[in-house]
């Protein structure tokens, strides 16, 4: 999945270099305030671990072929998600100027596509909240194959958008993503299930090793704080908007059925000054009409008109309740008692 | 020979090549560096169709190989990692985009065709450029260099120590697949039943090995970093980028 310098344009790599450094400034801010110096060996060993590793190669069963780690997942789950972001990064960049295998102009979209989405969205997402109230062999197993499964997916999605965004290719998206999920989707499965294997083989060891994993007596109530609830909820808000609004149906919704049965339309014909007058307002003040840019049927219109429909929702909503004052302070005095 | 080994070998064959005298090799590393850098985005922005302006770009390799007397069979090899992904992106280009752009005598090229060799050649100098800095820079130049350039301390430590326990655990893994190898033969891989205590023993063994390394290392006086002498400048090291500089941007927006 290593992207090569002639597969972007200067303007993605750059935006992705942004990107990149912004997650790597605030992972050095957080590496920092934990002030364990013995992490920095421990990282520079275990990025020497990983970089060894993906020269094992698996055999992913029935395909006659054979994978290798992207180890995002296991750093993440070994180190945290901020030193496990900064140890990809190293061994992205070793692998680049030894190996060739991805490009200097390129490591800020491999960076984001490998390290970002194992380690913040794997750990952050997915390890972690399994893992609060303690780990099992059960739930090490499900983190780790829901992890690689869906890191790798993103990444995968990210690599076909990055070269097509470049216009280096004459491909169309939608091929290139059919081509590019489907043998992801078999990678992660296989990556998900040997980081599995390591980590149950870890837990039995040595479990203190492993990162995020809470005891039973420390669990509270096991409730998901605001906050989180907040990040997880906008988190499914973007990939529900720019993704999975991609692959919507084509056919119409159950009142265009209904009325198509019925009249043999599915719109309404309306006539008079004040329709048409409506009719204008909204054509000159929609920005993204039919969920696409004006004038364009690029798929980035509806990945772009979903996430921004999110976000105005979001906007309107939260907007709304501080208009309202649903949103009430807590009183000092009440708490106090 | 295994993948493993192919892998330390070329690495040692690295190693060896920095340390020759040479004149690329005594640059400052942050001048190579930005170089590399400035010549691999003069690259990537180069038109899809504008193959003249590409192939005038190769001047820079030609003069680094010729002057840093490098391998080219060497800078060739390397492309096999990106050659899949790069092919497959761009063979369809021909099929795709069948405007003709030119003709040679009566075969008329079309813009798939062009833009398809494009892409090859920017793979091509990419990777040969990024050859070019690490076969004259070692990793610790590099990474003074991009301390020079205000990249966190911790992450060129970490570099340095990827790079300083690489060759220790890349053997460690060809042990590891010889020895899986001996007891499986004939498997494209180790089976991922076999990964958990594999690989899990292993990595236990890594972080102990840790552990000792951080042990030595604040025996050995280690306060977080590690100290590098200051490299002096002298006039080449200026001139080397900005005359390339000029010479890009010539190729780029004059000729």
């Amino acid at each position: 999945m290593h992207m090569a310098d002639a597969l972007v344009s200067p303007a993605v790599a750059g935006t992705m270099y942004v990107l990149a450094t912004g997650a790597a400034a605030y992972s050095v801010k957080k590496v920092r305030e934990e002030n364990d110096p013995k992490k920095i060996p421990v990282m520079g060993v275990m990025g020497a671990f990983v970089f060894a590793t993906q020269m094992l190669n698996f055999t992913i069963p029935g395909t006659g072929s054979s994978g290798h780690l992207c180890g995002g997942m296991m750093l993440s789950a070994l180190l945290g998600p901020f030193a496990g972001f900064l140890t990809m990064i190293g061994v992205l960049l070793v692998q680049c100027l030894l190996f060739a295998d991805g490009g200097l102009l390129a490591l800020g979209c491999n960076v984001w596509n490998m390290a970002f989405y194992g380690c913040f969205i794997g750990a952050l997402l997915i390890w972690k909240p399994l893992m609060k109230k303690g780990a099992s062999k059960g739930k090490i197993a499900l983190a780790s194959i829901l992890g690689c499964v869906l890191t790798l997916q993103l990444g995968a999605f990210s690599v076909s958008l990055e070269t097509l965004l470049s216009g280096v290719t004459e491909l169309p998206f939608s091929v290139f993503v059919a081509t590019m999920q489907p043998i992801h989707l078999a990678i992660g499965f296989v990556e998900g299930r040997i980081t599995a294997a390591v980590l149950i083989f870890i837990h039995e060891a040595r479990p203190e090793l492993l990162w995020g994993v809470g005891s039973e007596s420390t669990v509270k109530e096991g409730k998901l704080s605001f906050k989180n609830t907040v990040i997880v909820l906008a988190v499914a808000a973007a990939i529900c908007g720019g993704i999975v609004s991609l692959f919507a149906s084509a056919f119409p919704d159950g009142l265009e059925w209904s009325m198509e049965n019925v009249a043999g339309t599915s719109e309404l014909e309306a006539a008079g000054n004040a329709y048409e007058t409506a009719a204008g307002i909204q054509e000159t003040t929609s920005l993204l009409p039919d969920y696409a840019f004006k004038g364009s049927e690029s798929v980035f219109g509806t990945s772009f008109s979903g996430i921004v429909g999110a976000l105005a929702v979001v906007l309107i909503t939260v907007g709304a309740c501080y208009a309202f004052k649903f949103f009430k302070k807590k009183d000092s005095n009440s708490s106090l008692a | 020979m295994s993948h493993i080994e192919k892998n330390i070998r070329e690495l040692k064959r690295l190693q060896d090549i920095q340390q020759l005298p040479g004149w690329m090799n005594s640059l400052h590393p942050l001048g190579k560096l930005l170089v590399c850098v400035i010549y691999i985005i003069t690259v990537a922005s180069v038109n899809k169709y504008d193959i003249v302006h590409l192939i005038l770009m190769a001047v820079f390799p030609v003069f680094a190989f010729i002057v840093g007397e490098l391998s080219i069979k060497d800078g060739l090899y390397r492309m096999r990692m990106i050659l899949p992904l790069v092919a497959f992106v761009g063979i369809f280009n021909p099929l795709l985009d069948r405007t003709i752009l030119f003709t040679i005598g009566n075969m008329g090229i079309s813009g798939g065709v062009v833009s398809m060799f494009t892409l090859i050649i920017k793979g091509l100098f990419t990777v040969l450029s990024a050859y070019i800095l690490i076969a004259t820079t070692s990793i610790d130049d590099i990474c003074y260099a991009l301390r020079c350039i205000h990249v966190p301390k911790i992450l060129c430590i970490v570099i340095m120590l990827i790079y300083r326990y690489f060759d220790v655990m890349a053997g460690e893994a060809d042990r590891v697949t010889t020895a899986y190898m001996l007891r499986a033969p004939r498997q494209k891989g180790i089976h991922y039943k076999a990964w958990g205590a594999l690989v899990g023993q292993w990595l236990l063994r890594s972080m102990d090995r840790a552990e000792v390394v951080y042990e030595s290392m604040m025996l050995r006086g280690f306060d977080g970093d590690f100290k590098v002498k200051k490299k002096e400048i002298c006039p080449a090291d200026v001139i080397y980028p900005i005359a390339w500089c000029i010479v890009f941007a010539v190729i780029k927006f004059v000729l």
